[in-house]
């Protein structure tokens, strides 16, 4: 998905656009409707970018169509700004400039209080207009005059008009507002936003900055908007002050989704039917004001049953035809091979995202660390060494706190007081990102994936965390310029046998081959250290089996810290073994102490003891 | 510049507003809370309730019986609605909800301009309740004083059915966890569907009782959407007492800055809004963990 080095879809719009004027209007589309969808189209590429690729949903584009429209239009009208391309460029980096500002705030939380605070923030951004700014944007009459665009290259000039004149210099900005979105898209940074989509935990746990990703998307989808905003003044040659009404959000929100969000070819056909429809409501069956009525049905229609849009249900439709429904194929199984020498050189190099040993030999050293919850104390007092290159299990009862403690190694939450320290420094307090960066990341017990990506994008996800640190703004560069991420990525997906499925869906993954790319999405990250939260959680017997085998592959070379409940499992792998009960350090030894501990056969006894009663 | 007696009308129209806010928002809020879906449709529902109500007034000319039926009838469209379309989003993505339940918003407003048009429709106060009442220090429309009194013992109503019924419990241990309220042998469906309709309920009941003060349009539940949502960010997703502090809150900052300015209401509403959620993200009486 990520990868596509051929133009096809920008040659396919530069030829739509092309033949646009010369089949339309056989199909009774007057050109200003043509190039209103044009506009609203190129609105939506900005606002797809957001909802579609990134998933948020939000109500309040209309601020930023408002904005960027109304700075061009009063730059051109009242300041006699000459030039109407530079006056459309400026109102849409105020437009971005707003959108940050803006997003800083909407972006504090996600979810249903992101899409209620953009819905305040159009509102506000229409009563902002019409009142204290009236003086500046002529309040409800808006600001007439707003002049064409004209070429002049000395040696060709020429002045657009309206209708088809003005249709080719709307089709030059949408080819190429099309152009930097598919760019966007797949590049790194729309890898990223992909992730977010589907899993923002996960993606924030690779290793992304996820805050400042979402921002970047805000920003985008503001900066289509104010151009496109300032386009619609050009359009109408009037700015009208309807364009900041909650309304035009609500229109673009609906038009994205019966065109197809996350398609970016879905609002442009969005728009064609909506305002097709309005016309042909309108003019030919003169319904009135009805004709909202029956595209409100119709988008509930829509949502119910065809959630994906006319774009999104193409796409279905086309990979149904050419794919089929052959979801279940025979899983690949790791090789059976007892000889482990031979699985560690057949399989991938036992060097992928291993950190070459360095500096001190203790890698991880937690201090006194506790946790309470209110009164209830999960962890208390826990002194906790790991050696580099050692694979330490953590074992323990029901209860015993031996998720709570991986959480605060991670910095998935904090220790209420002690010290964490990771190769020498005090990540106490850090974020997970941050930790993950440092290379310390986990595998998670109830998988944590990518659900709607491929099973490669999803390696590749981690592994850009690795490759591109935190936050990195390569908006416009091609995934295949990203050093080494092939590599790291086919050697990943050998190492946790899934490169005959790299192109499957990870919906259509058996659920072993899950747990094996929740595995790798953590040893893509190239961590120098690695955490496995129950890496056999609901495995069958021979699942187990497996699993245990490819653990012991990809220990050569790395850190290691593993719980489970798999007491064979854990004895067979560990070199040394951890023991909690109720929330502190019992006992640490190797397996053939801990086998032969009374204290610990006592734990995991009173255990069964209890839960007899 | 500043009257007194101006200010003190326009802190209680303030208390007035903020009131009905807060039923609003509490209709939202447990449907948010139970149902896991932000109801877009809320404001339309509270225009549906003065529409029906305004039916009722029409035929029957008796406000008590306007009321009754604004109040039902949008309860029984919130049962529809849960039962016919929400329940089927409960497993879908949020985006999803919040599409769907803005899809049936413009369905109900356009649905209202196409059987009563866009003219405003009046419902007058009940009778006795139509003037003016000296308060002594001021003089103030004596039905604005009612509807104070009408909105908080709708919210006390609602906070017993909340808070002293058994009913009530199921749904604030809903709220907590519905996968294990349906464990415990209970139809959280039934549930759902209850509280849908008990929320949507709350809407239609302010959008009656407030028809004397505004007049009714198709579009009439907009605005109040929009303030409901700010109510929701400042008082905390979720919390039956945040919604009424939110709502007093955005209430007398409406209407004191529409004292100065009109044009500066919603600005204030909104650096109010930033202010919360930078200093406290999670609303003033909100919890972490409820996105």
């Amino acid at each position: 998905m990520f990868k596509q080095r051929t133009y096809i879809l920008e040659i396919l719009t530069a030829v739509g656009l092309l033949a646009a004027p010369f089949v339309l209007p056989y199909l009774d589309f007057s050109p200003d409707t043509v190039n209103r969808i044009l506009v609203w189209g190129l609105f939506g590429l900005g606002f797809d970018i957001l909802f579609g690729i990134t998933g948020l949903l939000s109500f309040g584009q209309s601020a930023f169509f408002g904005t960027g429209g109304f700075f061009a239009a009063y730059l051109l009208t009242q300041m006699g700004f000459p030039h109407v391309t530079g006056a459309l460029l400026i109102g849409m980096v105020v437009a971005a400039v707003v959108g940050w500002l803006i997003g800083l705030i909407a972006l504090q939380r996600t979810g249903i209080y992101f899409a209620m605070i953009t819905v305040a923030i159009s509102e506000v951004f229409f009563f902002v207009e019409f009142n204290p700014l009236s003086a500046y944007t002529g309040g409800e009459n808006g600001l007439p005059g707003v002049p064409t665009p004209s070429i002049d290259l000395g040696f060709f000039s020429y002045s657009f008009g309206t209708g088809w004149s003005l249709y080719w210099y709307l089709a030059f900005w949408y080819f190429i507002g099309m152009v930097l979105a598919l760019r966007i898209v797949r590049s790194p940074v729309g890898a990223v936003l992909s992730a977010i989509r589907d899993n923002p935990l996960r993606a924030a746990a690779v290793g992304h900055n996820i805050h400042s990703y979402k921002l970047t998307a805000f920003v985008i989808a503001a900066a289509y908007a104010g151009f496109a905003g300032g386009l619609l003044g050009v359009m109408q040659a009037f700015m009208p002050p309807d364009a900041f009404m909650f309304e035009t959000s609500g229109q673009l929100v609906m038009q994205t989704a019966i065109g197809g969000a996350g398609t970016l070819f879905g609002p442009l056909v969005g728009a064609t039917v909506w305002l097709y429809l309005s016309d042909f409501f309108q003019t030919t069956l003169h319904l009135g004001a009805t004709w909202k009525l029956v595209l409100g049905v119709i988008f509930v229609l829509l949502v119910c049953f065809l959630r994906r849009g006319i774009v999104g249900g193409l796409i279905d439709l086309y990979r149904l035809t050419r794919y089929g429904r052959n979801k279940h194929e025979a899983p690949e199984a790791i090789p059976d091979n007892d000889d482990d020498s031979e699985i560690g050189s057949s399989a991938a190099p036992a060097s992928v995202g291993s950190a070459v040993a360095q500096g001190s030999d203790v890698i991880l050293q937690t201090t006194g660390i506790s946790k309470r919850y209110g009164g209830l104390v999960a962890n208390d007092n826990i002194d906790f060494t790991v050696k580099r290159g050692e694979l330490r299990g953590v074992i323990g009862p029901n209860g015993a706190g031996k998720s709570t403690f991986f959480k605060m190694l991670t910095c998935e939450i904090h220790p209420t007081s002690g010290k964490i320290e990771f190769e020498g420094q005090d990540i106490t307090g850090y974020s997970v990102t941050e930790v993950c960066q440092l290379g310390l990341t986990k595998s998670y017990q109830v998988n944590q994936l990518f659900n709607r990506l491929t099973v490669r994008d999803n390696v590749v996800i981690a592994a850009l965390a690795q490759k591109r640190g935190p936050f990195k703004l390569d908006l416009l560069t091609d995934m295949s310029k990203v050093e080494g991420l092939d590599k790291r990525v086919d050697e990943t997906l050998a190492l946790v046998h899934l490169t005959k499925r790299a192109d499957r869906l990870v919906s259509d993954l058996a659920y072993g081959e899950k747990r094996r790319l929740e595995i790798g999405l953590a040893l893509a990250t190239s961590p120098s250290l690695l955490l496995l939260d129950e890496p056999l959680a609901g495995m069958s017997p021979r699942e187990r089996v497996e699993t245990v085998k490819l653990l012991k592959s990809i220990a050569r070379g790395r850190t290691m810290i593993v719980i489970d409940h798999d007491m064979d499992a854990i004895f067979e792998l560990a070199e040394k073994i951890t023991v909690l009960r109720e929330g502190s350090v019992l006992v640490e030894g190797t397996p053939e102490e801990i086998k032969n501990n009374e204290a610990v056969q006592e734990a995991y006894l009173g255990g069964m003891h209890e839960e007899v009663h | 510049m500043i009257n007194w007696g101006n200010f003190v009308s326009q802190l209680f129209n303030g208390l007035v507003l903020g009131a009905l806010l807060a039923l609003i928002s509490s209709g939202l809020t447990i449907i948010y809370g139970t149902l896991g879906v932000l109801n877009l449709a809320h404001g339309a529902l509270f225009m549906l309730g003065g529409f029906a109500g305004w039916m009722a007034y029409t035929y029957t000319g008796s406000f008590i019986l306007a009321v009754i039926a604004g109040s039902l009838f949008v309860m029984v469209v919130g049962f529809i609605v849960e039962r016919v379309i929400i329940r089927y989003f409960y497993d879908r993505p949020h985006e999803d909800q919040l599409l769907v339940t803005f899809g049936l918003g413009i369905v109900f407003v356009e649905g209202a301009r196409f059987f009563f048009g866009s003219l405003s429709k009046i419902v007058p106060a009940p009778a006795g309740l139509g003037g003016i009442l000296n308060l002594g220090f001021m003089f103030y429309p004596a039905y604005r004083v009612a509807l104070l009194g009408i909105v908080v013992v709708a919210l006390v109503a609602l906070y017993i059915v909340l808070y002293r019924t058994r009913i009530g419990m199921i749904v604030r241990a809903g709220i907590e966890d519905s996968v294990m309220v349906d464990a415990l042998g209970i139809d959280v469906y039934k549930v759902f569907m209850l509280v849908f309709g008990i929320g949507a309920m709350a809407a239609g009941f302010a959008g009656i009782v407030n028809a004397p003060v505004v007049s009714i349009t198709p579009d009439v539940g907009e605005a109040y959407l929009v303030q409901t949502f700010v109510v929701v960010v400042i008082g905390g997703v979720g919390s039956f007492p945040g919604a009424v502090l939110g709502g007093l809150i955005a209430g007398e900052i409406i209407s004191i800055t529409s004292m100065i300015n009109p044009g500066y209401s919603y600005v204030m509403l909104f650096v109010a809004m930033t202010l919360v959620l930078v200093l406290r993200p999670y609303g003033l009486l909100g919890t972490a963990g409820r996105d």
